[in-house]
């Protein structure tokens, strides 16, 4: 199957499976199941926030204020959970994807009735939504003891062989890719992305298409918030800082032309877990994190190289025809 | 294989004057996918003239210009410098051999000062190999000067005029001790009295022996600066001359001289009631008092120069931008177009000039690309269907016979024709009731103009209504019903099909009596 071989998400899987061999050598008990469904559980939360990055990159846009967001809606979350014990779980989490949404929405609003560039937009809110979480808590924390056990043990709980947190993004995972493959919402990214003129023409809402992938980013960041702070039993202004960017280095390993409108969930997906199984065992085999830094950033820059390539490949398609008729001309000259 | 043109090299490398030519080519065919830009053309420049180039757009003009600017190696022929066969490798070499060029919209840098715009890539330098500003500065305005220009060299480009646009240009020119002088339409965007002022400078250039290439489609203008001429039709040189001894109607007949009678079998279509009116349509500042109606099974042509405000108008009437004020009536019933899904919906579509770039997303799949404004039709409760959309796309892959692996293989592998008929199915699979085409044949062969002036025949037989923009007088007169011509904005005057002459609309669209 040369053409599956060809394929990006194949040769991103293989690698992932030749790693996680070699890393066994290296450590016993590395490629059990246990240790594998470990690092997903450990990677869901970067997984859904790279869905997010994701949506808003291939509409030719970027959300630097993913991480920023969660950190906000993390806090304000587990506020709520500290004050008021008594509301359930499930408020919590709607008010966590509502604030999210709002946060992305401001995003969104920016970017197209504005029409600021979005890496402006989001590194100027980046540090707005941190300051708000700043604003909020006054610096101080929320930690595990102020938390209700509900609010901090439903992600842990096992079922059907998974803890929840992992399960939530087996779900996010499906519900982007059904959205981004079978609604027009979805079809309107990847054409926003590769070519908004021609959006334009085709009667897309272009800016429209934007608002709306930087709300679905935000929800998606306000849903991580609740898994991340119940997950480390704590919230601070500082929580997942520089998360951002590996939310976006996901997507670049993943194969998302962060030129827009080239990528697919399932790219993401492995990224993201590529950079999981990385942060997972560097470690165990004895690697500093100062090292893992360089280690992932030699990454990121390989897949961008990657990516490049393989558009000046599809350009030579294009042209193909063209160089075809000017070699004759160059043999002769 | 590309040597079935057989030599006619009709131009003379020797002046009347007997001054040799400083630049000499011969023979130069460039042939691109399915065309051939140039087929064999040879053209001599001389010291102290100016050679007006003329011709209809996409006669092979710009082409030319890209191959003596180094931009395209031709596949055929020879250039000769001062007589010896000189290869333009790339940009660096063509201003090495002194060529330069004055373009349209001039390509400088805004966010630079004049006197770096100037000395770009040759700047003067100090002993520590810094770019040495006083000496930089002080030589761009000795150039101005000369050119009789007051600039301060050291103020940004994007504060000037496009008149002092060009005379940057012009002094950049000079800095390179250009000796060949290409300009591309440089009168397009001047007053009068700008035009004036260029036209002193290019006397001045002359008096410095510098052979000048100069564009234009103003024949008065030609007429007024020129002293040889030569005329492209259809990537073919079809005459040269002395300008001032060949009267203008000799040039018209020249650039559009063939019988188009015949090579645009149109096929005569029953044609019915009113379908779209347009009522005084104003844009702020492209197009003015535009009124016109399209009947069902009419083809309406636009005819005018680049610039006319054809496209501005048809986009308008697309949604794209909002015109001033006028009505639109569709079927009889007012209508407001804001936006361009608005006039998909009311069933008026535009298939744009540029299709790669504003019609194609190239890494998406074939189908998809054919589906994207028909996905309201396609879907069933907000979801995409993708069943439907490859039975859609099938439909019109069939019908006009596009060549692809696969319907989901993305558009960018496929070929620069099969790349068109994606474009055009995906507007036909939205069922307009009316369609316009900007240049529908543009940057395609013969052969396949044919079979798009066959389909067009036909889609107008099946009761559409079709708005075709055209620079092409043939393809123009042989395809309308009626066609309106525009100039500057304006409508130069609609004719009916038994009026329609290229003599006529050359006349109205260059306003030339």
């Amino acid at each position: 199957m040369p053409r599956l071989l060809r394929k990006r998400e194949t040769l991103l899987f293989i690698i992932i499976a030749v790693m996680i061999a070699a890393f066994s050598t290296r450590a016993d008990g590395f490629a059990t199941p246990g240790n594998l469904s470990g690092i997903f559980n450990d990677t869901s939360i970067l997984i859904i926030l790279a869905l997010a990055q994701m949506t808003v990159i291939l509409t030719k846009s970027i959300d630097l204020s993913v991480a920023a967001n969660l950190a906000f809606t993390g806090m304000a979350i587990a506020m709520l959970n500290a004050t008021y014990p008594g509301l359930p779980l499930v408020v919590l989490i709607l008010a966590a994807i509502l604030i999210g949404a709002c946060l992305g929405a401001i995003n969104g609003f920016l970017v197209w009735a504005l029409e600021i560039p979005p890496i402006v937009v989001t590194l100027g809110t980046l540090t707005i939504y941190r300051g708000m979480a700043f604003v909020l808590s006054g610096g101080e924390w929320v930690n595990a003891h102020q938390m209700t056990p509900t609010f901090l043990n439903v992600p842990r709980t096992v079922v059907m062989g998974m803890p929840i947190l992992s399960w939530a993004a087996v779900i996010i995972v499906a519900l982007i890719y059904v959205v981004l493959k079978y609604t027009q919402f979805g079809r309107s990214t990847y054409a926003a992305g590769g070519n908004p003129t021609a959006a334009v023409y085709a009667g897309i809402d272009v800016g429209w298409t934007k608002f709306l992938a930087f709300v679905l980013s935000g929800a998606l960041a306000g849903l991580a918030s609740y898994l991340w702070v119940s997950r480390y039993a704590v919230a601070y202004v500082d929580i997942a800082n520089g998360f951002e960017l590996d939310s976006v280095a996901a997507c670049v390993i993943g194969g998302i032309s962060i030129a827009g409108g080239v990528g697919s969930v399932l790219g993401t997906v492995l990224g993201a877990l590529f950079l999981g199984v990385i942060k997972n065992a560097l470690p165990v085999i004895g690697i500093s994190p100062f090292t893992q830094m360089a280690i992932s950033g030699t990454v990121i820059i390989l897949a961008v190289v990657f990516n490049a390539r393989r558009e000046r490949n599809r350009g030579r398609i294009i042209l193909r025809d063209k160089a075809a008729a000017e070699i004759p001309a160059e043999v002769a000259a | 294989m590309l040597m079935n043109n057989a030599l006619q090299h009709n131009v003379a490398s020797v002046a009347p004057g007997d001054v040799p030519a400083i630049l000499e080519m011969r023979g130069i065919s460039q042939i691109f996918p399915g065309v051939k830009a140039l087929d064999n053309v040879s053209i001599s420049l001389y010291p102290g003239k100016v050679t007006a180039l003329i011709g209809e757009n996409g006669a092979g003009k710009s082409t030319l210009v890209k191959i003596l600017t180094g931009i395209y190696r031709p596949n055929e022929g020879e250039i000769l410098v001062d007589g010896k066969v000189t290869t333009f490798a790339n940009a660096q070499a063509a201003i090495d051999a002194g060529v330069t060029a004055i373009h349209q919209e001039t390509v400088l840098f805004d966010e630079l000062t004049v006197a770096e715009n100037i000395f770009l890539g040759h700047a003067p330098r100090t002993r520590f190999r810094t770019i040495d500003w006083a000496l930089m500065n002080s030589r761009a305005k000795a150039l101005l000067v000369s050119l009789e220009s007051n600039i301060d060299p050291t103020i940004r480009l994007k504060d000037l005029s496009i008149a002092q646009r060009h005379l940057v240009a012009i002094s950049r020119a000079l800095s390179i001790e250009a000796r060949i002088v290409i300009m591309d339409e440089p009168t397009a965007a001047l007053s009068r009295k700008e035009i004036d002022d260029l036209f002193r400078i290019v006397e001045g250039l002359k008096a410095q022996g510098k052979a000048i290439l100069f564009i234009s489609h103003k024949f008065d203008e030609l007429y007024e600066i020129a002293d040889n001429f030569a005329v492209f039709r259809d990537g073919r040189a079809v005459g040269h001359g002395n300008l001032k001894a060949t009267p203008q109607d000799e040039i018209v007949r020249l650039m559009v001289g063939r019988d188009v009678e015949n090579a645009f079998p149109k096929v005569d279509v029953a044609i019915g009631g009113p379908v779209l009116q347009v009522e005084k349509y104003c844009h702020q500042t492209e197009f003015r008092d535009i009124s016109l109606t399209l009947r069902k099974g009419e083809i309406l042509g636009i005819y005018g120069l680049i610039g006319a405000g054809r496209s501005e108008l048809c986009q308008s009437l697309f949604g794209i931008t909002k015109p001033l004020s006028g009505k639109l009536s569709l079927d009889g019933r007012e209508i407001a177009i804001n936006s361009p899904l608005d006039a998909i919906r009311a069933g008026i579509v535009y298939v744009p000039e540029e299709r790669g770039r504003h019609g194609l997303a190239l890494p998406m799949p074939i189908y998809q690309n054919m589906t994207l404004p028909s996905l309201g039709r396609t879907s069933r409760k907000g979801f995409l269907k993708a069943a439907n959309e490859f039975a859609l796309a099938r439909k019109y892959a069939e019908r006009l016979d596009l060549r692809a692996a696969a319907l989901s293989v993305p558009v960018g592998t496929l070929s620069g024709g099969n790349q068109q008929k994606v474009v055009i199915g995906k507007w036909l699979a939205t069922m307009p009731k009316v369609i316009i085409l900007d240049e529908p044949t543009k940057g395609i062969d013969i052969g396949s103009k044919a079979a798009v002036h066959g389909f067009i025949s036909e889609l107008a037989a099946e009761g559409l209504s079709i708005i075709m923009i055209s620079s092409e007088l043939p393809e123009i007169i042989g395809m309308s019903d009626r066609v309106l011509v525009m100039k500057e904005g304006l409508s130069a005057g609609l004719f009916e099909r038994k009026d329609l002459t290229p003599e006529a609309l050359v006349r109205a669209a260059t306003g030339n009596a």
